[in-house]
């Protein structure tokens, strides 16, 4: 038995239930998100701390209390859930396979989708710290998830390798729960996590932070990590001899990056951007298989989920004009590349007819900068530049380009950094 | 007298703050927040602790909960051990007042998530 709806989510975290509701308030009104948890919400139900929603609602909420609200809107609509289940494909004629407990198997088909289904971490695996197989080596938001979902707390000594937020706020997750962290690990000579993040969870409990350092050996011979050895790096982020630190820990956690969750994504053969490692977008958040869209961390990893709402909004709308059949359709007019200190930009291309007043381009730098000029050229010529005080790879930086001025642009915008000379 | 470097943690902008630490003058924030809590770094530092506490009859274990406003700073391993006392009885909703007035500092302990 096939099923049938207007618009399927795929992913009830932030970025879903922001594209459902976004959907709904234009007009669709069968919608079908899908979350393979017991409860919507997403990894927001474990980020317990606070910080959240400071541009989005102008106050500080708990991911739990910003999920709640969205979870609230969205019961004021007619949004159909199902949880418990998880999508197994999706094909290119919008097919949705699916299996859960209740329903069994199931063909679900839509006329759009959108696709948010977040990002997953890196392991161990992915960056091949060398040294014995213990238990004790487990992902930051692994722990999070035990610690502050199920109730267990997971080590008492602690060494966390990499400085992004879920590392820092692990970090003092366990240290108000009574562990002792010995030392946060970074590879990098700076920090990819936020400012306030190492002020408030590493500093207020003066845990040490190595930059340019990484964990070159973990200890443990009778089934737990015993020890782990410290080891600084060179420029060329290579072990230096001589240099290692030896701490007793039972438990070494892993921030070392989050990368799109786009199985689903792949298979259906959607454009995958290398440097994302997310769909390839439209302005739209449109992929590019037509009706389907994508939106929040599937795409690119964001800093904050503020901004993953304002995007899923925008895939929801889109979608929504999709179903009507009033979207931008066809290939791009324009394309955007990466100039000097550009990692990233999101989206990739741009229809003009697609675009309202402005389209917001995000985009991170590949260095740390005092401050620098942005400048957005096409043909040779420069049709913006933005100033910014205090660049780094760790945030996420945000300009607008008029429509005026990508009308003046052609074939490809680079979008390039140039640092201000100290 | 001396200038108190700091990063201002109210928002993620993360400002870079210069404190005097007699006159209390706040330079480098770009908002009256930044130049309150570089004020209040100085005489008074307090934080919002966010944490769980021990829940019975809901889908999970643990409830998750925060001071309504910040608490002084030296107290927060001493709000952990009254909060490793509490267990909550579900149904609790957002906002409601777990701890009244936790170690007399006249801020309450509230749960964030319906349960």
């Amino acid at each position: 038995m096939t099923e049938y709806h207007d618009l399927i989510v795929i992913g009830g975290g932030p970025a879903g239930l922001a594209a459902a509701c976004a959907a709904w308030e234009k007009g669709v009104k069968d919608i079908l998100i899908i979350e393979r948890d017991k409860e919507l919400g997403g990894i927001l139900n474990q980020c317990i701390h606070n910080g959240f929603g400071l541009t989005y609602f102008k106050e500080e909420l708990t991911g739990p209390e910003y999920a709640g609200r969205f979870i609230k809107m969205l019961f004021d609509t007619g949004v159909k859930v199902r949880t418990d289940t998880m999508v197994l494909s999706i094909t290119e004629n919008k097919e949705v396979h699916a299996v859960n407990n209740f329903d069994g198997y199931m063909v679900l088909r839509a006329k759009a989708i959108v696709l948010t289904m977040g990002c997953r971490e890196r392991t161990r695996g992915a960056i091949g710290i060398p040294g014995d197989r213990p238990a004790g080596v487990l992902t930051a938001g692994a722990a999070q998830r035990y610690m502050n979902i199920e109730g267990y707390m997971v080590g008492k000594r602690v060494v966390i390798l990499g400085s992004g937020d879920i590392g820092l706020i692990m970090a003092r997750r366990m240290t108000l729960e009574g562990a002792k962290v010995l030392a946060c690990v970074e590879l990098m000579p700076y920090s990819n996590g936020l400012n306030r993040n190492i002020v408030q969870c590493l500093n207020d409990f003066d845990i040490p932070l190595y930059l340019a350092h990484t964990i070159t050996d973990i200890v443990g011979k009778h089934g737990r990590v015993e020890k782990v050895v410290v080891s600084a790096v060179d420029e060329n982020r290579r072990p230096v001899p001589g240099t290692e630190m030896e701490f007793d820990c039972d438990t070494v956690l892993l921030s070392v990056g989050l990368i799109p969750e786009n199985e689903l994504s792949r298979n259906a053969g959607i454009e995958i951007d290398r440097r994302t490692s997310g769909p390839v977008v439209f302005e739209n958040m449109e992929t590019s298989i037509p009706g389907v869209f994508a939106a929040g961390n599937v795409v690119h990893v964001h800093d904050l989920v503020d901004f993953v709402t304002g995007e899923s909004q925008r895939a929801g709308r889109a979608a929504a004009d999709y179903i009507a059949g009033s979207s931008a359709a066809g290939g791009a007019d324009l394309e955007l590349a990466n100039g000097e200190h550009v990692n990233y930009t999101v989206p990739q291309k741009i229809r003009l007819a697609g675009v309202d007043k402005a389209a917001g381009v995000f985009f991170r730098v590949n260095k740390v900068m005092a401050a620098g000029t942005v400048r957005v050229m096409s043909g040779g010529v420069q049709i913006a530049a933005f100033k910014r005080q205090h660049m780094a790879p760790g945030e996420m930086e945000q300009i607008q380009l008029p429509r005026a001025l990508l009308e003046k642009a052609q074939g490809t915008v680079t979008i390039s950094v140039e640092e201000a000379n100290a | 007298m001396a200038i108190r470097k700091m990063i201002c943690i109210t928002c993620p902008r993360g400002c870079h703050l210069e404190v005097d630490d007699e006159t209390l003058q706040v330079r480098g924030n770009t908002c009256p927040k930044g130049e309150e809590y570089g004020r209040n770094e100085v005489t008074d530092p307090r934080r919002v602790l966010t944490s769980t506490v021990r829940i019975e009859g809901a889908a999970h274990c643990r409830l998750p909960v925060k001071t309504a406003a910040p608490i002084p700073k030296p107290l927060l391993l001493k709000a952990m051990d009254a909060l490793a006392e509490v267990t909550v009885k579900a149904p609790v909703r957002v906002g409601e007042v777990v701890i009244r007035d936790l170690l007399g500092t006249g801020v309450d302990l509230v749960a964030t998530k319906e349960m």
